[in-house]
């Protein structure tokens, strides 16, 4: 059995550091997830198509989420073993695009822990906000912590 | 601009379909563009040292191609407000032949006007589903 700490659900922890959108970071983020349209690339095509600069891609919000997801294996009291870290669920709820130029502050709380199979499951939501206080973005990962014999 | 959103779907229609073949060099440009630098989805040594069958992509780069066709798809019409999945096998990729990711995007949910709301997503690569509840949700501008 493993023994991630069943008290972390609901916890919230503290803002991670903001996070500055750059326009080369989409760039290269779009080339390594084989998106190709030019309003990932060229900030005149994405003006073209409403936004201030260029977009992010939907996956792009897990750079974003990454540091919270590191606060919470830090966590000292959590117990989770991240050699037995597997990824299990993600996904993104967007109220808009990421765009260049966006400031977010990604904020994690644990949503579930569950025990399946000798196998722990831990729910976190990362809400992200932008530099105006609204509403960018939640990131949800479900990361499913082996057990011993699994 | 696509006119494929001006068309009324119906629940089941394929609107984008693609193989994308990728190659160790792929999983490096990720590890770089997203700061994931688990050595698993680079070295043959670590990825057999923890039991696995080879180097994986990174579950995230499969999330990341996965969901482009419906992306490309939209065009300038929409965009995906909504996206997830369950990790269900590893993609193994070989250091010569690398891996094929096989992508099906079917409307799953359409609105009163025949589009498109939540779009499916089937994910395969060496002959097994290796994304499960890949779902899309979709908004028109």
């Amino acid at each position: 059995m493993v023994s991630v700490n069943p008290e972390l659900v609901g916890r919230t922890f503290p803002p991670a550091q903001p996070y500055l959108v750059g326009r080369e970071k989409v760039r290269e983020f779009s080339r390594a997830v084989f998106a190709t349209n030019p309003v990932h690339h060229d900030p005149d095509a994405a003006r073209a198509a409403g936004y201030d600069d260029v977009v992010a891609p939907p996956t792009f919000a897990v750079v974003v989420q990454e540091a919270t997801l590191a606060q919470l294996l830090n966590e000292p009291d959590a117990g989770i073993d991240f050699s037995r870290v597997v990824h299990g669920e993600q996904s993104f709820t967007y109220d808009r695009p990421i765009v260049a130029g966006d400031e977010l502050t990604a904020t994690l709380t644990v949503t579930s822990v569950k025990t399946l199979g000798g196998n722990a499951m831990v729910t976190a939501q990362s809400t992200m906000n932008d530099a105006e206080g609204e509403h960018v973005v939640t990131a949800t990962s479900t990361l499913v912590v082996r057990g011993d014999d699994a | 601009m696509t006119a494929a959103p001006a068309t009324a779907l119906e629940v089941g229609a394929v609107v984008a379909e693609r193989d994308v073949h990728i190659t160790r060099d792929s999983l490096v440009r990720y590890a770089g563009a997203s700061g994931d630098f688990n050595p698993i989805h680079y070295r043959d040594d670590v990825a057999a040292s923890v039991g696995l069958p080879g180097v994986l992509a990174h579950g995230m780069l499969t999330m990341g191609i996965a969901v482009q066709p419906v992306a490309e798809w939209l065009g300038d019409s929409g965009w995906v407000a909504g996206y997830g999945v369950r990790f269900t096998r590893p993609v193994v990729v070989d250091p010569e032949q690398g891996a094929t990711v096989g992508i099906v995007a079917k409307v799953a949910t359409v609105d009163e006007d025949g589009r498109p709301k939540r779009i499916d997503l089937t994910v395969t690569a060496a002959g097994q589903t290796v994304l499960g509840k890949a779902q899309v949700t979709v908004v028109f501008r």
